[in-house]
This record gives structure tokens, C-alpha cells and sequence, in this order.
């Protein structure tokens, strides 16, 4: 390595050039925020296919055999389509590719990515991922029906459908969609490594860059376990090796494989698949910090302890994976082990649980609709975390595996507790976004009608999968432990999902009425701390913060800071700036309340 | 470990910390390239170490043959692999050779040695093609063999990153042709040539592991808890 020294990036001037054209400022960008809006628009188009997908699987089970347009193949294709896309091109895309991109920069200070250029392919990369996987809709045979896991050898033997080729067009999407993710990904580590304004250390980093980039790092760190198994299983399928393809006898007939170990395959997919419940989870964990914060105008609770957590969080994610394996076997050691790290996990989650609701204790609560799907997310999380506590032990999980107990688990934990979150962050940070407020009433009208929408459908579920109703059926036919009332329960889970699925249009009907004709937002609308909020624009103009860069002079938190005269003291103010109340009497109470402020951080 | 000491910063108490001196810094030994090749090196580390796990799992199955160990199999004398080896050897040391010429203004040498790196790298390339071909035309197919399948896999693969690597280097010397940015170039070719040196370690790695024995791999499993 050479020894030569650097300019740091915080104190390089600004040589960024500024696009002219229509073509290079909207389409062909590379400033973040363009790529972060393109990167949003598509994750919500193609997490609305997912939407309406969910939607027809839940017409069939609702009212079983009543619309001709839904077979038992296209279910399972519905179910597998429905799965891959929510988790991988919505959350991972929107949290990460969305969020991630708007806010980095933003938020610790800098003009842009490190690597614009870098950036900018990733959004395409990305698109042509989401091109190639919406293609396999269109493919003789339609997309792969194998599960969103696509286990092997079933995903690859005819018979399964979308065997012919949407399966290969899945992998091969799979593949594009991670080198998408580590040009991403390698911009967003380095960008807050190296391009943090002065004064910006680690520990004064918004919550919500932490779970950024302890995410990112997990996504670099897993997504190489899918490529590896993507490869692998294009090659059985197209080249007639056998990685994972046992000898099998296949519609009678033997097949050209033999040896393989569909296990291997499952181990390597939860290796990825685990650590990207907390790709999705941790970014969603910092912004409901901030977001909490911000509006309960004070200081969250236990900084250092949050920041620990999502770090142990992301450690203890990689130990895990097996767990999603029980009913495959395995050593019993193996089982106790992986069902202990599973539990320890549980421990520096409550610390964030609590931690929030802490924050919210003798908080100034200002119940905006950020805070109220914030608040929501601290419901649907607890309880999908619970559940999964439970689904950790070997013996619990054995009689729930692949019931629907399992299915109303992962939906609270993973699916509607992040997009709790992402609700709670749209309607925060739109107004940065777009200088405009969402509507207030349709934004109360879209919480409640999510919040407990949602747990009209999973609550439900949980007692669904205590029956044993098995998980991915078409349809259960006559079995004697699934009373006829289960039926009715299904019935009514499927109306609570057309009326959520329904409310979201109001949410994106909001959406694009308040980019016209929404209230006027200013610069802070919320009086929040941090950098994204002090910028002399709104929304920012390319290169964010005008001629020189900020500097930052206190952690993220600074609200309700006793004898300020505002309620909150943005990152970026010096402290000879800070306008201090006029001492006229009860100084001994303003110290009182100081030494309590310093009580509750320690 | 600074990336600890910092966690253990108490933030909140802002007036009394220091400004962030790694920041504020005017000058620091990081630029931003270096910090993503160390996390690029990192995923491609773990792309590695995954399919060597599943290699080695794979290789107890009583299907997989070995593609060395008996005189009639094709690595029990690998002599083109190594010759492969010394190729990626040499195009290491010039791209290395390369960079110290740079830095002494030899611009001469700096062409002639960054066009033997760039060819002893295509060459490599070219060399496992050949090793591919000799090795199907003596019967060993792709599908015939898990460990066939895995050699094909691999050196693929990892001729894949060499590949990239090459398009890499062209774009850091099309951008000095450009830009004639002297010091921009030596810092990017010195990450270039730790690529390279990366790159052959891996493949000293992956040609001990492919090119091994029914015994070594039954140790090796046995050793790993398989």
C-alpha cells in the first residue's frame, strides 16, 4: 500500500458537475436523490403486484373454488411471486435502495455517494432485476410456483410449476438483483466511512444510519450465500450437474441427477435468508428511532445501548439460520445450539423495544401520523417477535412448522412491522422529499385502516396454525381436525385483506395528490435535529448544502435540552449559538431538571 | 481498536467531546476506493469460502471422484495448472513492478510493464480455457462428476473476477490517458495490483482444493466435523 495522504472528503471542495439536460438530472442520474426516488417508485410498483398477488391467493382460500381465473398451479405461482418479491424487490430495495440512498448523504453531511456513477448503475441493475423477474410472468409455463424459498429438487423437477423457465428466470434475476445490491451496497458503507461531515463521529450518527449501514453490511456479507446457491441451482437445472439434485424418480421416471443434497441448498438459502430478515429489520429499527425521537421531542433513550444492539443484532444474525430448518433434520446438538443463539437474540431486541417505549415515557408525544404508525410498529413488532420466541424452540416448532402459525408470525415480525416503519418514514420524511405535507386525514384514514386491518387478518392466523391448517394448501378438502369454522375465519381474514389492500390505494392516492397539492412544508417542519433537515433548500438541490459543507457540534438528539429556549438543538448549531431561556427565576429547578437529563442517558 | 473505543463514546455529552478528529482531519491515509475494495474483497472472500464449504460437504457423497490421487486422473499430474500459476504469478509482479515505476517517473517502463501484466493476465485466461478443453476431451464432462462440476464452477468463477479485474485496470489507464492525473493513478493501480495479488492467493487456494485427493478431502471433512 502506498503511504500517500488524502484530502478528506469533508474537506475537498466542491468539484461535483451539475447536469443540465432533462436526461442526466431525471433519468440518467447520479445524484442520490433522484436514484433514491427511482429506486422507490419501482420497489412500490412492483411491491403492488405483490399486493394484488396476496390478493388472489386470499380470494381462493377465502371463498375456495369460486373465481375460474385461480388454479392450484397459479396459486402456488401467486404465493411464490407474492414472497420473493416482498421481501427481496420491495423491503430490501425500498429500505436500503430507497431510504438508504435519500438519507445517507443527507444525514451525515455529505454532497453525494462516494461513487455517484457506481450508484447510478445500481439503480438500473436493479430495474433490470425487477424486468426479468416481472418477464417470467410472460414465459411458457409462467413463473417458478416453488416456494419463495425454492427448495430443491422440487423447484427444478417438472411438475412444479414454472419449471420449464421461470425458475431460471427467477435465479438469473436473483443473481442481477445482488450485483445490484454490492454496487449499492459498497457506495453506502464507504459513503458513511469516508464522507461523514467534520465533526460527525460514529456515535453521533442518527440511529437510523446505523441500521443502514449494519444492514448494509449484513446484505454484502449474506446476499454472496444466494448467488452461490442461485449459481449452483441454474447449473442443475440448465447444465444437468447435481450440486443439490439427489438420484429421484420423477413422473416415473428416473432422473439424469444423483448425489446431490437438497440440505446443502437449504443451509446456504437460511445462511442469506436469516441475516435478510435483519437487512430489513435493522434499517427499519433506526428509522422508528429517529422517527420516535423526533416527534416525542426527546432524547432516545439509551443511545449507546441502541447502537450496541443493532451491532449484536447483526452479529448473532449470521448464528441462526437453522432454525428455519428443524423439520429437515438435523443433529439434535445442532437443534439446542441454534435454538439458544435464537433466544439470546431476543435479548438485545428487548433492549430496543424498551428502549422505545422509554423514549416515549413523559415524552412531549405528538401523535402526527409518523408516530402513529411508529407506535403501531412497537405493536406489531412485539408481537411478531413473541411468537417467534416461541417458534425458536425445537419443540414448539415442529408441530407449527408449515402450519399457518408460522405464516402470521413472519407476517408481523417481518412484513407488516417494516412496513410500518416505511409508512411512519414516508409520511416523515415526504415533506423533505417533496417540500409538501401528506394529508393528515387520509393519512389517519390509511393507520387505522392498516393497523388494524392487519390484525384482523394475522390474529386470526395464529389460531389458524394452532389447528394444524397447513401453510401453501390450495385447498384444504375434508379433513377431520379442521373444523368447519375455520373456513369462516378464513372468510373473514380474506375480507380484512381486500379492505387493507384497498386503503393503500388511498395511501398512494395521497401520495401523488400531495406532490401537487399538498400543504406547504418548509425546511423543518418537525423541528428535528438532524443534518437532512438544515439543509437551505427544500427539497435539497443537487449537492445538497450549497457552497460549504456543515459541521456538526452534537449528537442527534439534543430535544428538550433544559434552559434552551427551543425544544430541540439541530446538530449543526455551535453551542455559543444555542439561544438559552432567560434566567429570571427558577434556575434551581432548570439544574434540577439538567441532572435528571443526564440520569436517564447513563 | 479506534472502531470500539468510538462505540464507547458518550455522545450526549456533546460540549466536552472532542470534534471528530478522524474527520476533521485534514489529511487521512483512506481514500474512498481503497475503504470499498477492502469490503469488495470481503463479499468475494465469503462468495469463495461458501462454495468451498458446500465443496467439501459435497466431496463425502460416494458419487464424487477426485480428480487426483490415481495415475489416470487428470490433477495427479498437474503440470499445466501449475505453468497457469507461474502466468498469474508474473502478471502480479509486473502489475506491482508497474506501479513502482510510476512512482519513479519511468513512463517507459510503466507501458511496457502494465501491457505484460495485462497479457500475462489474458494469457492466464486463456490457459484455463486450454485446461478446460484437455479435460473434456479426456472425458471429463462438466456433469459427469461433482468434482468436475465443481473445477468448472470454480476456475470459472474465479476467472470471471480476473476478467473484471482486467476491464477495471483498462478503465484506471483509459481515465489517465484522459485526465493525466498522475497521483489518481497510482493510487488506483496500487489497488489494482492487490486485486491481483488477492486473486492469486485464491487461486493457490482453489487449485490445492480442487486438485486434491479422495484421502486429503475425507481428513479434511473430518477435521471440519462433516
Amino acid at each position: 500500500m502506498t503511504q500517500t495522504t488524502h484530502t478528506a472528503i469533508a474537506d475537498q471542495v466542491d468539484d461535483s458537475h451539475h447536469p443540465k439536460s432533462f436526461i442526466s438530472k431525471y433519468v440518467w442520474s447520479q445524484d442520490h436523490k433522484v436514484i433514491a426516488i427511482q429506486y422507490s417508485i419501482t420497489a412500490i410498483g412492483v411491491g403492488l403486484v405483490a399486493l394484488v398477488l396476496s390478493g388472489m391467493m386470499r380470494l381462493q382460500l377465502g371463498f375456495p373454488d369460486q373465481f375460474s381465473f385461480i388454479d392450484p398451479s397459479s396459486y402456488l405461482q401467486f404465493v411464490t411471486m407474492h414472497g420473493m418479491i416482498m421481501v427481496i424487490y420491495l423491503l430490501t430495495a425500498l429500505l436500503l435502495g430507497g431510504f438508504g440512498n435519500y438519507l445517507i448523504p443527507l444525514m451525515i453531511g455529505a454532497r453525494d455517494m462516494v461513487f455517484p456513477y457506481l450508484n447510478m448503475l445500481s439503480y438500473w441493475t436493479y430495474l433490470l432485476s425487477v424486468i426479468v423477474l416481472l418477464a417470467s410472468f410472460f414465459v411458457t409455463g409462467g413463473p417458478t410456483g416453488a416456494g419463495w424459498t425454492l427448495y430443491p429438487p422440487q423447484a427444478v423437477l417438472n411438475g412444479t410449476p414454472g419449471a420449464e423457465n421461470g425458475i431460471v428466470f427467477m435465479l438469473i434475476s436473483l443473481a442481477i438483483f445482488i450485483v445490484a445490491f454490492t454496487m449499492g451496497g459498497l457506495n453506502y458503507v464507504t459513503t458513511i466511512l469516508q464522507a461523514r461531515a467534520k465533526g460527525m463521529t460514529l456515535m453521533r450518527m442518527p440511529l437510523t444510519i446505523w441500521g443502514i449501514f449494519v444492514a448494509t453490511i449484513l446484505g454484502l456479507l449474506a446476499f454472496p450465500a444466494l448467488l452461490v446457491s442461485a449459481i449452483m441451482m441454474m447449473f442443475d437445472k440448465l447444465v444437468g450437474t447435481s450440486f443439490f439434485m439427489p438420484a429421484i424418480l420423477s413422473l416415473g421416471e428416473n432422473i439424469d441427477h444423483k448425489g446431490g443434497s437438497p440440505i446443502l441448498f437449504q443451509h446456504l438459502f437460511w445462511f442469506f435468508g436469516h441475516p435478510e430478515v435483519y437487512i430489513v429489520a435493522l434499517p427499519a429499527f433506526g428509522m422508528v428511532s429517529d422517527v420516535i425521537a423526533t416527534h416525542a421531542r426527546k432524547n432516545i433513550f439509551g443511545y449507546r445501548m441502541m447502537v450496541w444492539a443493532i451491532v449484536a443484532i447483526g452479529g448473532l444474525s449470521f448464528v441462526v439460520w437453522a432454525h428455519h430448518m428443524y423439520v429437515s433434520g438435523m443433529n439434535p446438538y445442532f437443534g439446542f445450539f441454534f435454538a439458544t443463539t435464537t433466544l439470546i437474540i431476543a435479548v438485545p431486541t428487548a433492549i430496543k423495544v424498551y428502549n422505545w417505549l422509554l423514549t416515549l415515557w413523559q415524552g412531549n408525544i405528538h401523535l402526527t401520523i409518523p408516530m402513529l404508525f411508529a407506535i403501531g410498529f412497537i405493536f406489531t413488532f412485539t408481537h411478531g417477535g413473541l411468537t417467534g420466541l416461541m417458534l425458536g424452540n425445537v419443540v414448539v416448532d415442529l408441530p407449527l412448522s408449515d402450519t399457518y402459525f408460522v405464516v402470521a408470525h413472519f407476517h408481523m415480525v417481518m412484513g407488516v412491522s417494516p412496513v410500518m416503519v416505511l409508512f411512519a418514514a414516508i409520511y416523515h420524511w415526504f415533506p423533505k422529499v417533496t417540500g409538501k405535507f401528506l394529508h393528515t386525514g387520509l393519512g389517519k384514514i390509511h393507520f387505522w385502516g392498516t393497523f388494524l386491518g392487519t390484525y384482523a387478518i394475522y390474529l386470526p392466523m395464529h389460531y389458524l396454525g394452532f389447528l394444524g391448517v397447513p401453510r401453501r394448501y390450495f385447498a384444504m378438502g375434508t379433513t377431520d381436525f379442521i373444523p368447519e369454522s375455520a373456513q369462516a375465519l378464513n372468510a373473514s381474514i380474506t375480507v380484512s385483506a381486500i379492505i387493507v389492500g384497498v386503503i393503500q390505494l388511498v395511501f398512494i392516492f395521497n401520495l401523488i395528490w400531495s406532490v401537487f397539492k399538498g400543504k406547504k412544508a418548509g425546511d423543518n417542519p418537525w423541528n428535528a435535529t438532524t443534518l437532512e433537515w438544515q439543509t437551505t433548500k427544500t427539497p435539497p438541490v443537487h449537492g445538497n448544502w450549497g457552497p460549504s459543507l456543515p459541521v456538526v457540534h452534537r449528537w442527534a438528539y439534543d430535544y428538550s435540552v433544559p434552559g434552551v429556549k427551543d425544544d430541540f438543538i439541530p446538530q449543526n448549531v455551535a453551542p455559543d449559538q444555542v439561544i438559552m431561556i432567560e434566567k429570571v427565576e427558577g434556575a434551581e429547578n432548570v439544574e434540577g431538571m439538567e441532572s435528571n437529563q443526564k440520569g436517564d442517558n447513563t | 481498536m479506534t472502531f470500539f473505543r468510538e462505540l464507547a463514546e458518550k455522545p450526549w455529552l456533546a460540549e466536552n467531546g472532542p470534534l471528530a478528529l478522524s474527520v476533521a482531519q485534514k489529511e487521512t491515509n483512506q481514500f474512498p476506493a481503497k475503504t470499498a475494495l477492502k469490503f469488495f474483497l470481503g463479499v468475494v472472500t465469503v462468495l469463495f469460502f461458501l462454495f468451498t464449504i458446500t465443496f467439501l460437504s459435497r466431496s463425502q457423497s460416494n458419487d464424487f471422484q477426485a480428480l487426483s490421487g490415481e495415475p489416470w486422473l487428470p490433477f495427479t499430474d498437474a503440470y499445466q495448472l501449475w505453468i497457469n500459476t507461474g502466468i498469474l504469478l508474473l502478471a502480479g509482479i509486473c502489475l506491482q513492478f508497474a506501479v513502482f515505476s510510476l512512482k519513479k517517473q519511468q513512463m517507459n517502463l510503466f507501458i511496457l510493464l502494465i501491457s505484460c501484466g495485462c497479457l500475462f493476465s489474458c494469457l492466464f485466461i486463456f490457459g484455463q480455457i486450454n485446461v478446460w478443453q484437455n479435460l473434456y476431451q479426456a472425458g471429463f464432462a462438466l456433469a459427469e462428476n461433482p468434482a468436475n462440476s465443481y473445477f468448472y464452477l470454480l476456475t470459472g468463477i474465479h476467472g470471471l473476477h480476473l476478467i473484471g479485474g482486467v476491464l477495471a485496470l483498462s478503465y484506471v489507464v483509459w481515465q489517465f490517458w484522459l485526465k493525466n492525473n498522475n497521483k489518481k493513478l497510482v493510487d488506483n493501480l496500487t489497488l489494482c495490483t492487490v486485486y491481483w495479488h488477492y486473486l492469486f492467493v485464491v487461486w493457490l487456494f482453489l487449485f490445492a482444493l480442487l486438485t486434491g485427493n479422495t484421502a486429503t478431502y475425507k481428513t479434511i471433512a473430518a477435521f471440519c466435523g462433516f
